[in-house]
């Protein structure tokens, strides 16, 4: 085991990790810890854009941006939180010019701005062009950017490392981390005074997904193993737009450009759901729409669930300047040549909205009374802000890791400048190595692909875009069975180099308490509201649900739940129509 | 063009391949591992696949269920990353933008060249991310900064598009000859870097950046065979971007 030690860590090198670090390495020593190469994060496959109101095309203000956001999170949004987020929004994307971003340009040269879905002029009166793009690789372009502004700054990064613990002293002080060496299976202790979590989300759990293979919510279940809440981990948004069977995401950028979505007759439905502003609704009524007409028998494609999405009536110079990657994908993997035919589509898990709870400065915060827990901070997709609520709006994703990267970067050096070193617990590896002995020291058992597979099959079926009482009940004794297989586990790389077996393991763990989490919110949660649906209970309840719920695990591994309230502002909750 | 309701069915064909083992592909693996041999060697596996299926899929399949130490990274598994860069057939791929159906019934996989073998398809990616950083790969520009975004045309930003769709994954640069030969060689992918900025209006460094260049490990190492711009997944006219850093560098024209 070999220890360091570093004023601040931040666990994770996607977006968030990166505009954190920047902040960090400034003022203090600073270490990422990333189990990917930093561009190999899945920042990078953001597609459509960015978020400002910049006013660049035409009138916009950041306040008709938070409420398009607090809206489009069917007001479980903490308002004062996403009014911080879109005001803050204007300056981050000129600082990101800054540094460089190849931003799409209007004739005069300004950054140019589209459509997305959700966004809107005057609070709901018509589409407003907000979106900040590079083509359909804006997030490509940030991590790139962010990149470069590390190697700028010379900032240290610990590649393939994986973090496998949180370490607290006896005061819930943060005192640093337990990280994996892949390249050569030694543990390292990472001592710091701030720890930034921003690994990113966990869409692995489902079969049909857009994330990585990389995402399996390694920060939410690390800290949750060591006494953190995770916040509306019942939200988790599903897009309406994936590739169908393969998840891949098509850009709602396609729909900002003038994209429609099709069932199997040709028809463009979402005119029925959202008459105002049709196919660029928020993504969970679209993908509710898609659901709604595949239940109705309108659904294509061989097993008559698939929707389509139909671009070919765009000039193809549009195509080939805004929407080149995403025209590629439906190329390469589906054979269909969008220029020409619709592409069949699927509804995808895409983002977990809920998370880590912090504040606006990326602070963990525990409980109703939201204690600070001393030098631990997550920004980007593992944390809840919450800026997203129940939905988040296209755009606002990218939007989340710059801003609220930078605060808990802020944040993160200010408390590294004033605390102390916290002690490290007595052999602070020992938790770990039990954990990977016991797995590497079994010669037989159940396969970790299998259960991992079940668990992505079940989550699909059971907790997906419709959610009942009886199918989270399955879901919940789903998982209890696979966990008990877990258990039981055995792999067959014992090899100390490169054991991918090994950590793919690790993962799958990971991804078994999230879906815990995610799972016992969603069963409580006895009514609808944004991207979790319950046929069962298909209104959305202010009377009783308008609070965050908070998810817990008992030392016996059951969950247990409370509630903190949604911290209200100027906008008064309303029925969400489009 | 058709119209959308004919477009919808021909959707629905078997092109889109939803008949699983629908065909059966022999996948032939160098193998390497130091803690068992410091040779390496080769392993076969027949599978049942769909034609459509990834190519990382596949390999996934081996390693989920028929040897678990069989090791590569992935992550995104759609071509936006740059983890699962190898030697496919002979050429410099993503084993996530290939499908099994364009390689059947053989496929022959190995990792890609000049960079250290550490295990199986895992090189060692840090000389490759040295020669990136040499370039100086992030914007210069110390004219003071603008209290909105500095402009710049749409014809200025069209200048560096090809080249800012680069993910790192060294398809080019480790199918280049000259790379192969001589460690010394920064390779295409730094170049390409290097390209995006000093072809992108706003940045002032680009003599700087033109003088590593021109230095003997440089650009003029490269001899036009064009193997980077075969290899590149991204669609980059990599040898283009170096002939046009060549240029700028003689004719200092940029």
């Amino acid at each position: 085991m070999t220890t360091h030690t570093y004023d601040a860590l931040v666990v994770g090198a996607g977006g968030a990790g990166m505009r954190a670090a920047i902040e960090l390495s400034d003022t203090v020593k600073t270490a990422v810890i990333s189990k990917l190469y930093p561009t190999r994060s899945h920042t990078g496959a953001a597609q459509g854009g960015v978020c400002a109101a910049l006013g660049n095309t035409e009138e916009d203000h950041p306040e008709w941006h938070a409420f398009d956001t607090i809206k489009g999170g069917d007001y479980l949004v903490d308002q004062p939180a996403a009014m911080l987020m879109t005001e803050e929004a204007i300056q981050a994307i000129y600082q990101l010019e800054r540094w460089g971003l190849p931003f799409n340009r209007t004739p005069d040269g300004r950054i140019d701005q589209r459509r997305f879905g959700g966004h809107t002029a005057e609070h709901g009166e018509r589409p407003v062009r907000r979106a900040c793009y590079a083509a359909d690789r804006t997030g490509h372009m940030i991590l790139q950017t962010l990149y470069q502004q590390c190697v700028k700054r010379n900032v240290r990064f610990f590649n393939e490392f994986y973090c496998l613990d949180l370490l607290r002293d006896e005061d819930g002080t943060t005192a640093g981390i337990v990280a994996y060496e892949l390249a050569t299976g030694e543990l390292h202790v990472f001592r710091a005074k701030s720890v930034v979590f921003a690994t990113g989300g966990y869409g692995r759990m489902f079969r049909v997904t857009s994330n990585a293979h990389a995402l399996t919510g390694d920060g939410p279940a690390v800290v949750w193993r060591r006494g953190i809440p995770l916040e509306d981990m019942e939200m988790f948004q599903f897009h309406p737009t994936g590739l169908a069977r393969l998840g891949v995401l098509l850009s709602e950028a396609a729909r900002g450009e003038g994209g429609i979505v099709l069932n199997k007759d040709g028809e463009r439905f979402m005119e029925r759901y959202a008459p105002t502003i049709k196919d660029l609704a928020p993504r969970d009524m679209v993908s509710r729409a898609i659901y709604q007409e595949i239940k109705e028998g309108r659904g294509g494609g061989p097993n008559g669930d698939w929707a389509f999405l139909d671009i070919s009536h765009l000039d193809p110079r549009v195509i080939e300047e805004k929407l080149p990657d995403i025209t590629e994908f439906a190329r390469i993997y589906l054979k269909v040549e969008p220029t020409k035919e619709p592409v069949p589509i699927q509804p995808t898990a895409h983002y977990a909205m809920g998370g880590i709870p912090t504040d606006t400065d990326g602070r963990v915060v525990i409980g109703p009374d939201e204690a600070v827990v001393p030098g631990l901070y997550a920004a980007g997709e593992c944390a809840c802000v919450s800026v997203h609520g129940a939905n988040r709006l296209g755009t606002n994703s990218l939007l989340d890791l710059v801003v609220f990267g930078r605060r808990a970067g802020q944040d993160a050096a200010r408390h590294a400048n004033d605390a102390e070193l916290a002690p490290l617990p007595e052999a602070p590896d020992a938790r770990v190595l039990e954990q990977l002995n016991r797995i590497l020291g079994r010669t037989s058992g159940d396969n970790a692909a299998d259960i991992r597979k079940e668990l992505q099959d079940n989550m699909f079926d059971l907790a997906f875009v419709v959610r009942s009482e009886e199918g989270l009940a399955k879901m919940q004794s789903v998982l209890g069975g696979l966990r008990e297989r877990y258990d039981r586990v055995a792999i067959t790389d014992k090899s100390a180099l490169y054991n991918t077996d090994l950590m793919e393991t690790v993962e799958l763990g990971y991804l078994l308490d999230c879906a815990d989490a995610l799972v016992g919110s969603a069963r409580a949660r006895t009514e609808s509201r944004g991207g979790h649906y319950r046929e069962d209970h298909p209104l959305r309840d202010d009377a009783n649900w308008l609070k965050h719920s908070l998810a817990y695990r008992n030392d016996d591994g059951s969950i247990r739940l409370d509630y903190k309230p949604v911290k209200m502002g100027p906008y008064i909750p309303m029925e969400r129509k489009y | 063009m058709a119209t959308a309701a004919e477009a919808l069915n021909a959707s629905d064909d078997q092109r889109v391949g939803t008949k699983p083992g629908a065909m059966t592909l022999a996948v032939r693996v160098r193998r390497f591992n130091p803690e068992v041999s410091q040779d390496s060697w080769w392993d076969e596996w027949t599978v049942q696949c769909e034609p459509l299926e990834r190519l990382v899929e596949v390999l996934h399949q081996i390693k989920w269920h028929h040897d678990g130490t069989l090791s590569f990274r992935r992550s995104c598994a759609h071509g936006i990353c740059g983890s699962d860069a190898m030697l496919i057939n002979g050429r410099n791929q993503l084993a996530c933008k290939v499908l099994a159906e364009d390689v059947g019934p053989k496929v022959t996989i190995e990792p890609i060249r000049g960079l250290p073998v550490l295990k199986d398809l895992i090189v060692d990616m840090d000389p490759f991310m040295d020669e990136y950083r040499a370039v100086l790969p992030f914007l210069i520009n110390d004219s003071g900064e603008p209290d909105k975004e500095r402009r710049q045309s749409p014809e200025d930003r069209h200048r560096y598009d090809d080249t800012t769709k680069c993910i790192l994954c060294a398809c080019c640069t480790t199918s280049c000859p000259v790379f192969w030969g001589d460690g010394g060689y920064v390779g295409p992918a730094a170049i390409v870097n290097a390209h995006r900025f000093i072809f992108d209006s706003r940045d002032e460094a680009g003599r700087e950046r033109m003088k590593i260049l021109s230095e003997k490990t440089g650009v003029f190492r490269c001899r036009t065979t064009f193997n980077c711009t075969d290899a590149c997944p991204r669609g980059i006219q990599v040898t283009k971007a170096i002939q046009e850093v060549k240029r700028a560098i003689l004719f200092e024209r940029f």
